[in-house]
């Protein structure tokens, strides 16, 4: 299937531009000077925690919210004055799935792409197109309500590419999935970038930021605090998280001296019940890893586990935000 | 939004809600059912101890009366469909798409009517086995389908509005109560005559009355009607009271469908 943009925007410039967006409600701020680039063909993931201003971004740049201040163009067109063009240049996925429980899954696609002006014949080819597109085809002819959160999430994002957007909006396509499918939604969403849209999602996961974006905005009480590339977000958090957890009569001093050497970081000692707990930050991934034990082994210490991890959004958080420094707060 | 173009985006509401019911066949089945026990608990049990003013076998009264019942309990299943709707998502979605605010009602009533026009065959062919005759010709028969099916237009436009208004659990049951003495304040089952007077006359202006009265007339059925407004003007009465409750509450509904929020 050959998915054209629908639209006659430009054809250069970004997908999405907005500068200095505001939105109030009530005292607090929703949106506070919210500037946001995102470059076609590219998957954007707003990152932040509940609340941070993410469904309120993504509804005012789908006109579904009005702005009071600042400026926003979708596919080079203005959302404050050109609501209705911008609505059939986009495709939305709120939270909860706009679905008929009763139809099938293809009765789904077909029903609203005939309410979208196709004839039956083009629905038709439409609504089957997509269904290969997203593997849903063997699902095709069951009530939705049989479907698998993740099958739904896929229908929903088969429905909004009905019109072939050239921008597509997912507000946390992934909340209440089990692994399965959030892996499933991710491939949709690759999917639907294959196919020419642009994709603009929030998720409060750093790892699914991680996995599916070109470029992450990390934003906190409706502003953004960082931008970058995955790689480059990680890295200004120091990497990676080492854990070694050690058994009780070893010698903290040592530990933390044996693995700050390798590490070049900060160490930290907890104490818990099942013995010593050491976290450092790493940029090495596994290399780190195994440094870190062959360090402790040199110094005659066996751990009784070895752990990488990424960094947490918390840790995401207290970092680029400058919070009150917590324990967890380690600088490299 | 040109008419065509919104009849088009109505009729594919309206093929969606029939999907349902030919999905979930249960409720309308069950208001089938319901009726046709009305009609056997009236018939039968009370029937043969009720005298009408005017005369006339009691049955042949109770048939058309209880074609108009069924037709204003059809709101009920209107108010439901309509309030379950508008609690799912895919309500979220009919409002996102480019397509006019009355498509989804109207295809709504579009279905629903389909759905009571099947209802009433069912009603009409029941009440042959048990022994209604109508009286009437053809033409006189089908004026009475249509005026039913009129009475059943207007009121599901009061559906609508109640299941947009009401969507909790709680108002959806109210209605569900109050729609039961509303129906029973009518000639019905028994003719204002012989009811208290002031009751009677509560009753003979029931809308449901006014073409129950019709149909009992276009059916040659006894109207147990002697004097008063529904003796000489049934049908135009019967006519009238639909459109002026369309005439208000189509506006309603349709604004309530364009504020539905969340
Ligand atoms: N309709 C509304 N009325 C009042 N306050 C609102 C409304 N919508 C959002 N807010 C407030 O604006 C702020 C940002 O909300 P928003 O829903 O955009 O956050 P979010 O990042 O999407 O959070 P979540 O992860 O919980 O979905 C919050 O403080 C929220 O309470
Ligand atoms: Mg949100």
């Amino acid at each position: 299937m050959t998915q054209a943009p629908s639209l006659p925007a430009p054809a250069t410039g970004p997908a999405l531009h907005a500068r200095g967006l505001r939105k109030h409600y009530g005292g607090t701020a929703a949106l506070d000077g919210f500037d946001l680039t995102v470059e076609r063909g590219t998957v954007h993931a707003l990152l932040g925690p509940n609340g941070a201003g993410k469904s309120t971004a993504v509804n005012t740049l789908a006109t579904l919210t009005r702005v009071e201040e600042g400026e926003a163009r979708v596919a080079g067109l203005d959302v404050r004055s050109q609501h209705a063009q911008v609505r059939s240049a986009i495709g939305l996925v709120g939270q909860a799935a706009a679905l008929d429980e009763v139809l099938h899954g293809r009765e789904n696609l077909v029903m609203f792409a005939r309410l979208h002006g196709l004839s039956t014949p083009a629905a038709r080819d439409r609504a089957a197109g997509l269904l290969e597109a997203l593997d849903l085809t063997e699902a095709a002819d069951r009530k939705v309500s049989t479907y698998s959160g993740g099958m739904r999430r896929r229908l929903d994002i088969a429905v909004a590419l009905l019109t072939r957007p050239a921008v597509l909006f997912l507000d946390e396509p992934t909340t209440g999935l089990d692994p399965r499918g959030r892996a499933d939604v991710w491939e949709a969403v690759r999917r639907a970038v294959a196919l020419g849209t642009t994709v603009l999602l929030t998720t409060q996961y750093l790892d699914e930021a991680d996995q599916l974006a070109d470029r992450i905005t990390v934003m906190d009480a409706g502003r953004v605090v960082a931008e970058g590339s995955p790689a480059e977000l990680k890295s200004r958090l120091g990497g990676d998280r080492v854990l070694v957890g050690l058994p009780d009569a070893v010698d903290a001093a040592v530990v933390r001296d044996a693995v700050a050497a390798v590490t070049h970081s900060e160490v930290h000692v907890d104490r818990d019940a099942g013995g010593l707990v050491v976290e450092a930050g790493t940029a090495g991934g596994t290399h780190a890893l195994v440094a870190v034990v062959r360090a402790l082994d040199a110094s005659g210490v066996t751990p009784t586990h070895v752990h990488l991890r990424e960094p947490t959004l918390d840790e995401v958080f207290l970092h680029l935000t400058d919070r009150t420094a917590t324990p967890e707060e380690s600088h490299s | 939004m040109s008419a065509t173009t919104t009849l088009r985006q109505s009729w594919i509401i309206m093929l969606r809600d029939l999907k349902h019911w030919q999905r979930e066949p249960w409720t309308p089945l069950f208001g089938i059912a319901f009726t046709i026990m009305l009609v056997l608990v009236f018939g039968y049990l009370f029937g043969g101890s009720i005298v009408l003013p005017g005369g006339g076998d009691y049955l042949d009264y109770l048939m058309p009366g209880m074609f108009a019942l069924a037709m204003m309990f059809g709101l009920e299943g209107t108010m439901t469909a309509i309030a379950n709707d508008s609690k799912r998502g895919v309500t979220q979605r009919f409002r996102s798409l480019p397509i006019s605010s009355v498509a989804v009602p109207l295809g709504r009533a579009g279905a629903d009517l389909a759905n009571s026009t099947v209802e009433l065959l069912v009603l009409v062919g029941g009440g042959l086995v048990i022994g209604w005759r109508a009286g009437g010709s053809w033409s006189e028969s089908l004026l009475a389908v249509a005026l039913l099916l009129w009475l059943r237009f207007a009121l599901l436009w009061v559906g609508i509005l109640l299941g947009l208004v009401l969507r909790g659990e709680g108002g959806v049951m109210a209605v569900q109560v109050l729609v039961w003495p509303l129906g029973f304040l009518s000639n019905v089952f028994v003719s204002p005559e012989d009811m208290p007077a002031w009751l009677g006359t509560v009753a003979q202006w029931n809308p449901v009355s006014a073409t129950a009265a019709a149909c009992r007339d276009l059916f040659g059925n006894p109207t147990g009607i002697t004097t008063g407004p529904l003796a000489e003007h049934a049908t135009t009465v019967a006519l009238v009271w639909p459109l002026v409750i369309a005439a208000v509450f189509v506006p309603l509904s349709a604004r309530a469908y364009r504020r539905l929020s969340g």
